[in-house]
């Protein structure tokens, strides 16, 4: 391919995942999974100890949405708490 | 094996001994048979209360071996084999002797049957993991290592104090059940509470481990945070506020290890947010939550180390550990990479990895104790471990970005040790009846029911979608070369700068003293030289003629008084 490594004259082995159209297939095999996942809570009797459980797709939704709140949140605390790498001075 | 030897011995006193063979394949083979020969032991020993000491006026119980005390000594054995093979390659003596004398003192406290052998074994421990820091051998590592010592010897402290103000009330030394009312119980709840790292004790963990050396990391993982797990089993279960105590554990470290570029720390964090899993299971109390947490003890050790071993292998190979820095390794480094993987699975409790069957032992047990918060706040640290350790320890070191970091793989001797802890943590998930089996009650639970695995697919998969929807919209934060305030800034800026302030005061009272005993004492000597220095009265060298005269008149003055 175009960019040759740095340490031969051959040209650097081109990997699989270094073609953004295959990582897409990874991320749309994802959603796949996903959606089937969700739908998959209309075919069997869940075993629920608490109410919330048994809503549909429960752990679906609520794993995306801690996710989201999880990232959004650091993000935000990162304002308040980051600092230079040698801040300590040590 | 030997009737009622102690297998701590055989790793303390072989961590000694291993000096004496010579550097290389012997010390090495010397050091390899120390924790086979200590599980060995461990293994043949039946349950009960087996040495007996008579030392200091008390009756020291050494040896006491149940079922409690069987799941961590045999994990511990398995860590230290483990790490010994890790460092094949290393020819440290300062590492070699404490990464066994280290995990030798830690499985003497889990056999520990009274508390002041339990307090001796919780000081050693303390004391000779800090070399695994100092080995390190630069100035942030010996500086995060007094740190570290300091947290570690005020927890040896408490627990002192906790041990005696109970022996003073009660007479009694035994280590069993202690409650936090009990005399010396708060103090004791606190001691065990600092190496468990519980919220606002917890920052020596995440200061420390990362400073460690590629190995020092691994062993450290292991034994320290577990032993605290094991003693609060021990002596607080069933305590109430173990559970939110453990919740927030659990919760508050994964947002620090989304924003942490340090991948090394990260896992610190996420080591943080298990062991809040396990002290929910003390705390909950019920035999099947204590199982819980040992059986997640068991389990969190061994895929810790695996993630630790292989984020040792990337600071080996690629000289850093910083996500910033890296991405793209898989192309240098494929099997680590996918053993990696493997360890980032099991701490996500993918079915089939380890996690899977251990850690729902505590959701279960919670859910079935009607604990409806804590499990929602379990359920989030259970997608957010996902997030940070399952998905962005292997994506920001092997994948993202390709840094045009090309390396070796990793040298075969930590392959070696990867693989075989890999193949502990999917035998755990594939066979979860093996490690049920020793633990201290009997299991009634199947982790493979249907309910179980689509449930925890639902959560894992669209915590994954979360993060691959965050990472292709830019929305998720990029890896940055930065620190992260946490608490450990109260104690290193404000206290540091007050504790610099009074010393600086305390050196400028002792300043002006010196002055003030310098002026009398200057005035002293000023008087004394006035009167006997050279030009002193009192310091004049006396001529024999002068003396002469002086005896001559005085005669005279006797004469002419006898005259008259």
């Amino acid at each position: 391919m175009t960019d040759p490594s740095p340490c031969a004259d051959r040209p650097e082995k081109r990997y699989w995942l270094d073609e953004p159209r295959h990582v897409d297939k990874i991320f749309y095999g994802l959603v796949g999974v996903c959606v089937l996942l969700l739908l998959s809570d209309l075919a069997y009797r869940k075993h629920a100890t608490f109410g919330f459980e048994s809503w549909f797709g429960f752990f679906a939704w609520y794993g995306f949405i801690c996710c989201v709140a999880l990232v959004l949140l650091a993000k935000q605390m990162r304002k308040l708490v980051k600092r230079d790498e040698d801040y300590y001075g040590d | 094996m030997i009737d009622g030897l102690n297998p701590a011995l055989i790793l303390v006193c072989g961590s000694l001994l291993a000096l004496l063979a010579p550097q290389g394949r012997s010390r090495n083979l010397f050091m390899l048979a120390l924790p086979v020969l200590g599980a060995l032991q461990l293994w043949s020993l039946p349950y009960g209360e087996h040495a007996r000491v008579e030392a200091f006026g008390l009756t020291l119980t050494t040896l006491r071996l149940d079922g409690l005390s069987f799941a961590f000594a045999l994990v511990f054995h398995i860590a230290a084999l483990l790490a010994v093979i890790y460092a094949w390659g290393l020819r440290d003596p300062v590492q070699q002797v404490a990464g066994l004398l280290y995990p030798g003192a830690a499985v003497g406290a889990v056999l520990a049957g009274d508390l002041v052998t339990l307090f001796l074994c919780w000081e050693l421990a303390a004391v000779s993991s800090v070399f695994l820091i100092w080995a390190r051998r630069t100035r942030r590592a010996y500086r995060a290592g007094l740190r570290y010592l300091l947290a570690q010897v005020a927890s040896g402290l408490l627990l002192l104090a906790g041990v005696i103000i109970r022996f003073r009330a009660t007479g009694s030394i035994a280590f069993g059940g202690l409650g936090l009312d009990s005399p010396g119980g708060g103090l004791i709840f606190v001691a065990f509470g600092i190496k468990a790292a519980f919220p606002l004790l917890h920052n020596w963990l995440q200061d420390a481990y990362p400073e460690a050396t590629v190995t020092g990391a691994v062993v450290l993982s292991a034994f320290t945070t577990k032993m605290a797990v094991y003693a609060l089993a021990r002596g607080f279960a069933g305590t109430e506020s173990l559970v939110a105590i453990g919740t927030l554990m659990a919760m508050f470290p994964i947002f620090y290890a989304v924003i942490e570029n340090d991948l090394r720390r990260v896992l610190a964090y996420s080591m943080n947010n298990q062991l809040g899993f396990m002290v929910v299971g003390v705390g909950i109390g019920t035999p099947l939550a204590l199982d819980g947490a040992v059986a997640h003890a068991f389990a969190d050790i061994l895929f810790k180390a695996l993630l630790f071993m292989s984020m040792g292998a990337v600071l080996l190979r690629a000289g850093t550990v910083n996500g910033s820095e890296l991405g793209g390794l898989y192309k240098s480094m494929p099997l680590t990479a996918g053993l990696c993987m493997v360890g980032a699975a099991s701490i996500s409790a993918f079915p089939l990895f380890s996690a899977f069957a251990t850690k729902s032992l505590i959701l279960e047990a919670a859910a079935r104790e009607g604990h409806w918060i804590p499990f929602l706040f379990l359920l989030f640290a259970s997608a957010g471990v996902f997030h940070h350790a399952g998905i962005k320890i292997p994506y920001f070191a092997f994948f993202a970005h390709d840094s045009g970091i090309r390396c070796e793989e990793a040298p075969r001797h930590m392959l070696v040790a990867m693989g075989l802890a890999a193949a502990l943590c999917v035998g755990i998930g594939v066979f979860p009846g093996a490690l049920y089996a020793i633990l201290p009650y009997p299991v009634a639970f199947d982790p493979y029911t249907a309910t179980h695995v689509i449930t925890q697919l639902q959560l894992l998969a669209w915590s994954a979608l979360a993060f691959a929807l965050l990472v292709r919209t830019g929305v998720y934060p990029p890896e940055l070369r930065s620190v992260n305030l946490d608490f450990d800034w109260f104690y290193r800026k404000p206290l540091l700068a007050a504790a610099a302030g009074a010393w600086g005061a305390a050196l400028r009272a002792w300043e002006g003293f010196n002055r003030l005993l310098e002026g009398s004492v200057e005035r002293l000597i000023a008087a004394l030289a006035l009167h006997h220095g050279q030009r002193g009265i009192m310091a004049a060298t006396w001529p024999t003629t002068r003396m002469v005269l002086w005896a001559v008149l005085l005669l005279g003055a006797c004469l002419i008084f006898y005259y008259l």
